[in-house]
């Protein structure tokens, strides 16, 4: 019994992380039909912004509890500068341009802001306990874990809360529905595409940079520290359909339980477990799991 | 009269192609201003803050030192061989293919005289046979795997420090001597060759030194530079081993720390951490009091109190340049530029000038040299693989000095950590480490 609420548990935390972070690559996915490699930079910049302040703030003397919201301020900071540069600046010249090229071109952004981080921070890892050790720990079947941790399963379902009711319950989320459906009815109807594009853009890049910040302080903040997360954040995406924000919270509960299941019990294969599944899940249904239906146009 | 203005001029043509031929031919035993090194080590990336930037430092003051002859006796000659050297620092990262690349770019277009470094074992398993291609006198500093020479030799390739091997044979000696209530173990290392071989030399000598004990079933290869480590921290939690092994470094091993700590695994475990003296300064109050704590070798924190004036040279003078105390990479570094120096420096009084690089190589192999924290000897890899001693303490934060330290530092000899020439390592762990003078 310990052994299965740990692995639940421990399934459900990494999953938040997951989660936390693919939804906004999804987000943007769905509307914008872009593959943004640069969502690891926003992941990364989160992470280090955070981890900056958070330093800065507590050898100055400021209490511990500030770190949330550092954390919180780095996310929306990170995302609004860097989204509205990323789309305003770039991405709006290429949207009638081939998928392919802007997801080169957004792969080229990634590695230049990967490089910009090392001129701006240095090549130091930073560290930002402070958070973690305020909340400290908590006996939980059997094995003590640390509250801040689990602090991470309660963001992740805010962040589903709130995309599912902006999504469904608000007019902005109609809005949104009808551009992922068909653009060009959009505009015809008198949608600002425009508006709804950079919107999307920045929320995708607060939610990456939410990611980052968040995580920060649990582990070392180091250069290029954001890849890895990212290339799972695309398993998540592909396994749940693109675009598709449940299937995001399902591709990210079914690979953080899976991953947690293989670490204890076999752990021979946590590696493979992964992508194990995106792959079943390609040859079954190629679009994903929960990929938005396409209208057929005449 | 013209036939003998010819034969005039043929013979003072040929007097001066004589002497140009005697000239080239001494250009050996000639003294020589300025030698051009290469340092690389990791100045981006993960690895470098824990591992770049310290080897980094530790190799520019030695080098200065050297420079300017204010390294302490017997090693207050200035130069190498008299040669002032110009430093060129290269990062390392971006993978083992841009390495070999870089070092070509080095040795052919750059005219690098000698390549002092790398930390990555990658790194150094690809570039071992371009290095014998290219003939030119490269001395590794940090990377830890055995592979190098135990399965090739190699001319113009060196190693100063000891390999992977003493630093788990050394951990598990440590284990048996010291933890003597310890009787089962289990494992979290990266997933790939520096993890999993460590693993593999731990878990065998722990099976020669202490046969009662036994491994968990379960152990942890997470990839490498996954960060985090949370359902890892809960298996190794809830499985019954009383001790975790781990040869993590970098931000791995920084992540694996404060995610443990926050769990309480380093409460509930013993846990060794091989390459941990790399983090002990970065991390000072947030190391965990009572880990086992290695250092690849006699060097950083496990060596600090050693009062040679080798030693304190190196440390007081890294500490006045770069504020903190040197780490093992950094020593790892300097060591491998004193033992070029002092190769160098005993090719020319045998060859009574400046060096050619076969004489150099020759003063190298096999050498036995007094390095700042300990005595290296090139006794394995036919005199180009350096054995060295290796210890272990455990984590102490000193609140009295405001800085971490170690208590109940052991160390081993060189002869009981390393393999007999010749020997493969595992060969040998398996083969009951026969030869080792413990």
């Amino acid at each position: 019994m310990e052994t299965l609420i740990t692995i639940v548990l421990d399934g459900l935390q990494y999953s938040s992380y997951l989660f936390i972070v693919s939804v906004g690559l999804t987000v943007i996915f769905g509307v914008m039909k872009i593959l943004n490699v640069t969502h690891a930079s926003f992941f990364t910049w989160g992470a280090y912004t955070a981890a900056f302040f958070i330093g800065k703030f507590s050898e100055m003397g400021w209490p511990d509890a500030f770190g949330f919201v550092i954390i919180f301020a780095s996310a929306a900071v990170v995302g609004l500068v860097l989204g509205l540069l990323i789309e305003r600046g770039l991405l709006r010249h290429m949207y009638e341009r081939d998928e392919v090229l802007i997801v080169l071109a957004t792969f080229g952004l990634f590695l230049m802001l990967e490089d910009l981080i090392l001129l701006v921070f240095g090549v130091n890892p930073y560290f930002a306990y402070q958070p973690m050790a305020l909340l400290e720990s908590v006996e939980v079947g059997g094995i003590t874990r640390d509250v801040y941790g689990l602090t991470l399963i309660g963001l992740a379902a805010l962040v589903a809360l709130a995309c599912w009711y902006g999504q469904n319950r608000t007019k902005w989320g109609k809005l949104l529905i009808a551009v992922i459906y068909d653009r060009e009815m959009s505009e015809a109807m008198g949608i600002n595409v425009t508006v709804v594009y950079v919107v999307t853009f920045v929320i995708g890049a607060v939610l990456g940079a939410l990611g980052g910040a968040y995580i920060a302080p649990t582990v070392s903040v180091t250069p290029g520290f954001g890849v890895d997360v990212i290339v799972l954040s695309f398993a998540v995406v592909v396994i749940g359909g693109m675009g598709s924000i449940p299937g995001a919270l399902i591709g990210s509960i079914l690979v953080g339980l899976l991953r947690a299941l293989a670490v204890h019990k076999l752990p021979e294969i946590e590696l493979f477990v992964v992508f194990a599944v995106m792959a079943i899940v390609l040859v079954f249904r190629p679009e994903g799991l929960f990929a938005p239906a396409k209208p057929r146009k005449i | 009269m013209q036939k003998a203005i010819t034969s005039n001029r043929i013979g003072t043509m040929l007097a001066a192609a004589a002497m140009s031929v005697a000239a080239v031919a001494a250009t050996g035993a000639q003294a020589k201003d300025a030698i051009k090194i290469a340092v690389p080590a990791f100045l981006s990336g993960g690895a470098a803050g824990p591992f770049g930037v310290p080897a980094r430092n530790g190799a520019e003051i030695v080098i200065d030192a050297i420079n300017k002859g204010t390294l302490p006796a017997p090693y207050n000659t200035k130069g190498f061989a008299g040669a002032t050297a110009s430093v060129d620092f290269i990062d390392e990262s971006g993978g083992s293919t841009k390495q070999v690349a870089e070092y070509r770019n080095l040795v052919q277009k750059r005219g690098m005289d000698v390549v002092i470094g790398y930390i990555s074992s990658g790194s150094c398993v690809a570039l071992a046979p371009v290095i014998e291609e290219l003939k030119t006198l490269t001395v590794l500093a940090t990377c830890g795997t055995p592979r190098i020479f135990e399965d090739h030799s190699w001319k113009y390739t060196f190693r100063t420090m000891g390999h992977a091997t003493s630093d788990n044979v050394a951990a598990a000696l440590y284990v048996a001597s010291d933890l003597p209530d310890v009787n089962t173990y289990t494992g979290i290392n990266q997933n790939y060759a520096w993890g999993q071989d460590s693993w593999r030399d731990f878990d065998l000598t722990m099976q020669q030194v202490k046969p009662s004990s036994k491994a968990s079933d379960k152990l942890q290869f997470p990839k490498i530079f996954a960060g985090q480590y949370g359902t890892e921290i809960s298996a190794l939690s809830l499985d019954k081993s009383d001790l975790v092994h781990s040869s993590f470094w970098g931000g791995d091993l920084e992540a694996f720390i404060f995610q443990g700590a926050a769990r309480g695994l380093y409460k509930k475990k013993k846990v060794v951490l091989t390459v941990g003296g790399t983090a002990s300064y970065r991390l000072g109050k947030k190391m965990p009091d009572g880990v086992v704590l290695g250092a690849r070798g006699p060097y950083g924190i496990l060596v600090r109190d050693r009062k040679t004036a080798l030693n304190e040279w190196f440390i007081n003078t890294y500490k006045n340049r770069y504020g903190t105390y040197p780490s093992g990479p950094a020593y790892q570094y300097g060591q491998a530029v004193l033992a070029t120096k002092i190769a160098f420096d005993k090719a020319a009084a045998a060859a009574g000038g400046y060096p050619t690089q076969d004489q150099v190589i020759d003063a190298f192999t096999g050498m036995e040299f007094e390095s700042f924290s300990t005595t290296v000897k090139m006794a394995l890899g036919k005199g180009h693989q350096a054995i060295t001693e290796n210890g272990y303490g455990i984590t102490k934060y000193d609140s009295e000095e405001g800085e971490p330290g170690v208590t109940d530092v052991k160390f081993f000899p060189a002869e009981c950590v390393m393999p007999p020439e010749g020997v493969s390592s595992v060969d040998w762990i398996k083969g009951g480490m026969k030869g080792a003078k413990c």
